[in-house]
C-alpha cells in the first residue's frame, strides 16, 4: 500500500505539469490585451506598456513564459498579479473560504443524500422513495446558477431565512451557498445509495444473514450498509475535489471571496499568474482527493489489494 | 400426513400441506403446492428434484427467508419440535434461526459478507444468540474452524471469504451454521458448486458432525448419487409437489412413481457403459402453467388418458400422495402399485 501511494504521489507531478501548461495556453490564447486592458480609457505611453510588458515576460514566446512561470514556481513565487498582490498570498486568504464552503456542501451531500438514499432504497415503491425519485430529478435537470438565483431570492430576498450575499455571519453565510454547490451531488449520492442498497438486499450474503437469525435492524445496518456504502463512499471522495472547484459559479451568484470568484474575477482581467496559480491547485486537490479515495476503498473492500 | 415415521417420537421438523406461490407481474407461480414431510433426530432426509422443482423455496419457507414479496406461504404448517413456526412472532422465529434450525447454500462465495472476516461473521452468532463478549466469540469461532478442520484457523479466522478456496468457504459456512448446535441443519445444494473431490470431503464431514451431534439433516439436491450416499430417507419433488417418499434403498431399489423410474434409468452405470444415456423426455412444467390432473403426465411413459378407471385418468385426476408397498412408503401416482411391482 505504502508503495502504491509513493507511485501514485510520483504520477501527480507529470500531471500537474501537463495541466498547468494547458491553463497557461488557454490564458495566453485569449484573445485581446491584457496590458491595454489594464489601462483602459487612460492611454499608457508606449514606454510604461514595453517596462510591463517586459516585467510579466509578455514579450517572450509562450513556452519561454511557461518555462519562467515554473521556474518562479519551484521557488515558491506564485508570481503577481496586475496590481501587484502576490498570487499566494491571494491564494492563503481565499482558500480556506473555498474550503469551509466545499465542507458545508459535503456534509450537506453526505447527510441528507445518504438519510434519502437508504429510506427509499429500503422501503422501494413507497411514498418516500418516489418522493426522493421525483426531486432528484428534478435537481439534476437544473441548471446550478437557476438554482442558485432561485434559492438566493427565495429564501435570501423574499423569506429573509439566510444572508443573501458575502460571508458576514461566519458559518450561517455558508448554508445557502453550500446547499446549493452540493444540490446535483447530493441528488447524485441520493440514488446511488438507494441502487445500491437495494441491490445488497437482493445479494446472497443477506439471506444468509436472515438464516442466521440476526435482528433486521443488524441485516440491513450492518450486513447491507457496509456493502453498500462501498461506491458511495468513493463518490463522496472523489466529489470534495470537484466542488472544491466547481464553487466558481456559486461562489460568483452569492459574491463568496473564495478562489472561485478570484479565478472569475481574473479571468475578466486575463491575469495569467492568477488563473493557473488557482487552476493548478484545483487540479491538485482533485488528484489529492481521487488518491484519498482508492486508499480508503482498499480499506472498505478488503477484496481490493494494490501491491 | 402418510408416510409412518421411522421413530415414534416428535419429529425434529414436521411439514404439512405447504403451499408457497410466487405472486408476480405475470401471475401466480406455484412454486410449492401442499407438501408434507418430516425430518426425525439424528436422521439424513434429502429433498430430490429438478431446478425449479420448488425444493429451495419449500425450505426457504421452512427457514422464514422466503423473499416476500413476491413469495408467500399460503398455507399449511411448519412445526419445529412441535411449535407452528408459520404462526409464530417474527421474535420467536429468529430466535429458531441458529439454535434450533440453520442453513448452509449452494454458492458459499456470495453466502458469505465479502467485507467481514470468516472469524467474525462466525463469531457473529454467539454474540447475537448468546449475548457472548468479543472475545468469547472470537475463541468460540476459532474452535468451530478447527473443528471442520480448517487448518492453522486461528490465522484463518482473520481472513475474508475470498482468501479461501470453494471447498474451504463451504466448511466456513458449515462452521458457521454448526455454531450454536442446532437441532437441523438445512443444506441446500451444499456440494453443486464443487468439484468431485471436494463433494466427497464436504459430505463426509457433514455426515461426521451429524454422528456427534445427533442433529437432523435436511440436504436439498438434485445429486442421485449424494442422496444414495448419504440419506436415509429421500422425498421425491416434481413441480412443486411430492410424487415420492420412503427409504432411500426402497425407492432407489424399487421406485413407485414413473418419475423416479424416470430418474433412476438416467443414471450411467458399468452395465450401461457404451449404450446411449436415457433422460427423461420432455422439460419441466413451468410453475405458471402446471399440467392439469398429474403434473407429470405430459412426460409419463406410463400415463393413461384413454379407457382410465374412474377416478384415474392421468390428465382429468390428481392423484394424491397414498402408502405403497411397505409402511412408510408412499407414492402420488394412480398407478402406483404397477409401478412398483414393475
Amino acid at each position: 500500500m505504502g508503495r502504491y501511494v509513493a507511485r501514485r504521489l510520483l504520477l501527480t507531478i507529470p500531471v500537474l505539469i501537463g495541466a498547468s501548461f494547458l491553463i497557461f495556453a488557454m490564458v495566453y490564447a485569449l484573445p485581446g490585451d491584457p496590458i491595454r486592458a489594464l489601462a483602459g480609457d487612460r492611454p499608457l505611453s508606449a514606454a510604461v506598456q514595453a517596462q510591463l510588458r517586459a516585467e510579466y515576460n509578455l514579450d517572450d514566446p509562450l513556452w519561454l513564459q511557461y518555462i519562467k512561470y515554473v521556474g518562479d514556481l519551484v521557488q515558491g513565487d506564485f508570481g503577481t498579479d496586475f496590481s501587484g498582490r502576490d498570487v499566494s498570498e491571494t491564494i492563503f486568504q481565499r482558500l480556506p473560504v473555498t474550503a469551509k464552503l466545499a465542507l458545508a456542501a459535503v456534509i450537506f451531500e453526505a447527510v441528507i443524500g445518504l438519510v434519502a438514499g437508504i429510506l427509499a432504497g429500503i422501503r422501494r415503491g413507497s411514498f418516500f422513495d418516489n418522493l426522493v425519485l421525483i426531486s432528484t430529478t428534478l435537481i439534476v435537470s437544473i441548471p446550478v446558477f437557476v438554482l442558485g438565483f432561485v434559492a438566493q431570492f427565495a429564501f435570501g430576498l423574499k423569506l429573509g431565512l439566510f444572508p443573501t450575499s458575502g460571508i458576514g455571519d461566519g458559518w450561517y453565510s455558508y448554508v445557502l451557498p453550500g446547499l446549493v454547490l452540493a444540490s446535483l451531488s447530493l441528488a447524485y449520492v441520493a440514488r446511488l445509495t438507494r441502487t445500491s442498497l437495494a441491490e445488497n438486499l437482493r445479494q446472497d450474503y443477506v439471506r444468509t444473514a436472515r438464516a442466521k437469525g440476526l435482528k433486521p435492524s443488524v441485516v440491513i445496518g450492518k450486513h447491507t450498509l457496509r456493502n453498500s456504502m462501498i461506491p458511495v463512499v468513493t463518490f463522496i471522495g472523489a466529489d470534495i475535489g470537484a466542488l472544491m472547484g466547481g464553487a466558481i459559479v456559486t461562489e460568483s451568484i452569492f459574491n463568496i471571496p473564495g478562489l472561485g470568484r478570484a479565478v472569475y474575477d481574473a479571468v475578466l482581467r486575463q491575469e495569467g499568474a492568477v488563473v493557473v496559480g488557482i487552476v493548478t491547485l484545483f487540479v491538485f486537490f482533485y488528484i489529492f482527493f481521487n488518491l484519498l479515495v482508492d486508499v480508503l476503498y482498499a480499506l472498505l473492500d478488503p477484496r481490493i489489494r494494490y501491491d | 400426513m402418510t408416510a409412518v415415521p421411522a421413530s415414534s417420537a416428535t419429529p425434529v421438523l414436521e411439514v404439512d400441506d405447504l403451499t408457497v406461490e410466487f405472486r408476480t407481474p405475470k401471475g401466480v407461480v406455484n412454486a410449492v403446492n401442499g407438501i408434507s414431510y418430516e425430518v426425525h433426530r439424528g436422521e439424513t432426509v434429502a429433498i430430490l428434484g429438478e431446478s425449479g422443482s420448488g425444493k429451495s423455496v419449500s425450505v426457504q419457507a421452512v427457514m422464514g427467508i422466503l423473499d416476500s414479496p413476491p413469495g408467500f406461504v399460503t398455507n399449511g404448517r411448519v412445526l419445529f419440535e412441535g411449535k407452528d413456526l408459520l404462526t409464530s412472532s417474527a421474535e420467536e422465529q429468529r430466535a429458531v434461526r441458529g439454535p434450533g434450525v440453520s442453513m448452509i447454500f449452494q454458492d458459499a462465495l456470495s453466502s458469505l459478507n465479502p467485507v467481514f472476516t470468516v472469524g467474525y461473521q462466525i463469531a457473529e452468532m454467539f454474540r447475537a444468540h448468546r449475548g457472548a463478549s468479543r472475545k468469547e466469540a472470537k475463541e468460540a469461532a476459532v474452535e468451530l474452524l478447527d473443528r471442520v478442520n480448517i487448518p492453522e484457523a486461528r490465522r484463518r479466522a482473520n481472513a475474508f471469504p475470498h482468501q479461501f478456496s470453494g471447498g474451504m468457504r463451504q466448511r466456513v459456512m458449515i462452521a458457521m451454521a454448526l455454531a450454536l448446535d442446532p437441532k437441523l441443519l438445512i443444506a441446500d445444494e451444499p456440494t453443486t458448486a464443487l468439484d468431485v473431490t471436494v463433494q466427497a470431503q464436504i459430505m463426509q464431514l457433514l455426515k461426521d458432525l451429524q454422528r456427534e451431534t445427533g442433529m437432523g439433516l435436511l440436504l436439498i439436491t438434485h445429486d442421485l448419487g449424494v442422496v444414495n450416499e448419504v440419506a436415509d430417507r429421500v422425498v421425491v419433488m416434481y413441480a412443486g409437489g411430492v410424487v415420492e417418499t420412503g427409504t432411500v434403498d426402497e425407492v432407489f431399489a424399487d421406485p413407485s412413481h414413473p418419475y423416479t423410474e424416470g430418474l433412476m434409468a438416467s443414471i450411467p452405470s458399468v452395465e450401461s457403459k457404451g449404450t446411449r444415456l436415457r433422460p427423461i423426455v420432455g422439460t419441466p412444467p413451468d410453475l405458471s402453467r402446471i399440467p392439469s390432473g398429474c403434473s407429470f403426465h405430459p412426460r409419463c411413459p406410463r400415463r393413461v388418458l384413454e379407457n382410465a378407471p374412474p377416478g384415474k385418468n392421468c390428465r382429468d385426476d390428481v392423484p394424491l400422495l397414498l402408502p405403497v408397498g411397505v409402511p412408510g412408503r408412499a407414492s402420488a401416482c394412480h398407478y402406483r402399485e404397477e409401478v412398483l411391482g414393475a
